[in-house]
């Protein structure tokens, strides 16, 4: 069997991408080897880890559990777009503060998903947190520093803090 | 890993989604949400020769209550059940279950359809389907049939529904009045199960007068528990008609041993879920009645 191949247009980070892809690549395997996004972390490819979250059509979904193609026509947000629009400008910053990241290899899908939190706004609890992120492994830190940047974050918003740093 | 080598068809109408399935039945395999078909892809333990692409059509879309029951068409996502008004007022049993399914990054993809046509047996909505006395209309070129919940699942990731049909929607009754508990055990939340039931229970004055009582993540498939139904029938909810459950729990379910669970430590767990499920609505049937 050929591989088969598709053209597909789509926004990526706010910019127009127009390429032709195999069908059966994954959208984390477009944005990395073919737009060279890599910021978009491949751990288990089968959809457990979560380091490969992201955003498309402004839904936090498992970029190894979609397709390339299935984004035609619609609005890709990585790691590198959020941290261009400064959205978790705040969030980076309290990871950095808190020593919520080790190896690092999670924490771009760690804030892609605690994004959606800050977006939803208002405060929450440790274990509201925790339930939220439990779709994201992280083997160093053991969550708690994570869970103190997402909490100390979602507080200074809560009191009006902006999250431009 | 990477997918094996497939064709893709972006489906545009229904028709077209069921004559391709015609032409290649279990050669084909329906792209929904692809929370699961997705993994299964990566690991190449699917390898279908067509993926047919079902997302765009509308047709499957949509959540409706009219004439005394909810339909809920196979692409609707976790999300918008979990957030549905009709689902939250007429189906509250499903509304509690979707607060285990998956994480929210799954939920946003994956398909209450999907979850039923795939029917893991760890799975939530397989179980409430079958508490519910869910119906499935399942579509083929030849036309379309309905089949019951108790029908419809017949194992480990194996249903009623023959490869050359697509599941269209679910059709589920709302019955006035009932106690819904759901409770599962998972080892991280939003993972699948380890134990876990979905009760529908009809009291009357703290007397259980009725119910469906199913079980899930034990069995190859979710299990309707008939004899620990008939051993607390007209028996007032409390801690001697609880033990009556468990000890009747034995007879209805004979659970799998994996290495995610012993056979012993399954049951073990659903007795203690059953306790606590008992427990519950008995809490909730001494509150005062709420109407919408």
């Amino acid at each position: 069997m050929s591989e088969e191949t598709m053209p597909i247009s789509l926004t990526v980070n706010g910019e127009n991408v127009s390429r032709n892809v195999p069908v059966r690549q994954h959208l984390v395997d477009f944005l990395r080897t073919e737009l060279g996004l890599t910021g978009t972390h491949l751990g288990c490819e089968h959809g457990s880890c979560g380091a490969c979250s992201l955003r498309v059509d402004g839904l936090l979904v498992r970029g190894c559990l979609m397709l390339a193609v299935q984004t035609d026509g619609g609005e890709v947000v990585t790691i590198e777009g959020l941290d261009a629009t400064g959205e978790i400008a705040d969030l980076q910053a309290a990871f950095v503060e808190r020593n919520a990241l080790q190896c690092g290899f999670c924490t771009p899908g760690m804030l892609m998903a605690a994004a959606e939190l800050m977006r939803a706004g208002g405060r929450k609890t440790r274990a509201e947190i925790r339930t939220h992120l439990a779709g994201n492994f992280c083997r160093c830190t053991g969550y708690h520093a994570i869970v103190d940047a997402v909490a100390v974050t979602l507080d200074r918003r809560a009191n009006g803090g902006s999250n431009r740093v | 890993m990477k997918p094996a080598k497939f064709s893709y068809v972006r489906a545009d109408g229904l028709a077209q989604v069921l004559e391709l399935l015609r032409q290649n039945g279990a050669e084909a395999q329906i792209l929904a949400g692809g929370q699961s078909l997705l993994p299964a892809l990566n690991m190449r333990l699917a390898q279908p020769k067509l993926l047919i692409d079902i997302n765009r059509l509308e047709e499957l879309k949509g959540i409706s209550f009219e004439a005394g029951q909810v339909r809920i068409g196979a692409l609707a996502r976790h999300v918008e059940v979990a957030a549905s008004p009709i689902v939250c007022q007429h189906l509250p049993l499903i509304a509690q279950a979707m607060a285990h399914v998956a994480h929210l990054a799954v939920r946003n993809r994956g398909t209450f359809g999907g979850s039923i046509a795939l029917a893991d047996p760890a799975a939530e909505l397989p179980a409430c389907a079958l508490a519910l006395d869910a119906r499935f209309v399942v579509a083929s070129s030849d036309g379309r049939r309905e089949i019951t919940a108790a029908d419809f699942f017949k194992g480990i990731q194996a249903t009623a529904r023959r490869p050359d049909e697509l599941l269209i929607e679910a059709l589920i009754p709302v019955r006035q009045g009932r106690t819904p508990v759901f409770l599962e055990l998972a080892r991280r939340h939003g993972d699948f199960a380890i134990a876990g039931l979905a009760f529908q229970l009809l009291l009357e004055d703290g007397v259980v007068a009725d119910g469906r009582l199913v079980y899930f993540a034990s069995e190859d498939r979710p299990t309707l528990a008939l004899r620990t139904l008939a051993a607390i029938r007209g028996q007032r909810l409390g801690p001697a008609t609880a033990e009556a459950a468990v000890a009747a729990l034995a007879e209805d379910l004979a659970p799998i041993d994996n290495a995610q669970a012993s056979a012993k430590m399954r049951l073990h767990l659903q007795s203690v879920l059953t306790r606590r499920a008992l427990a519950e609505a008995q809490a909730r049937s001494t509150e005062p009645t709420r109407r919408p």
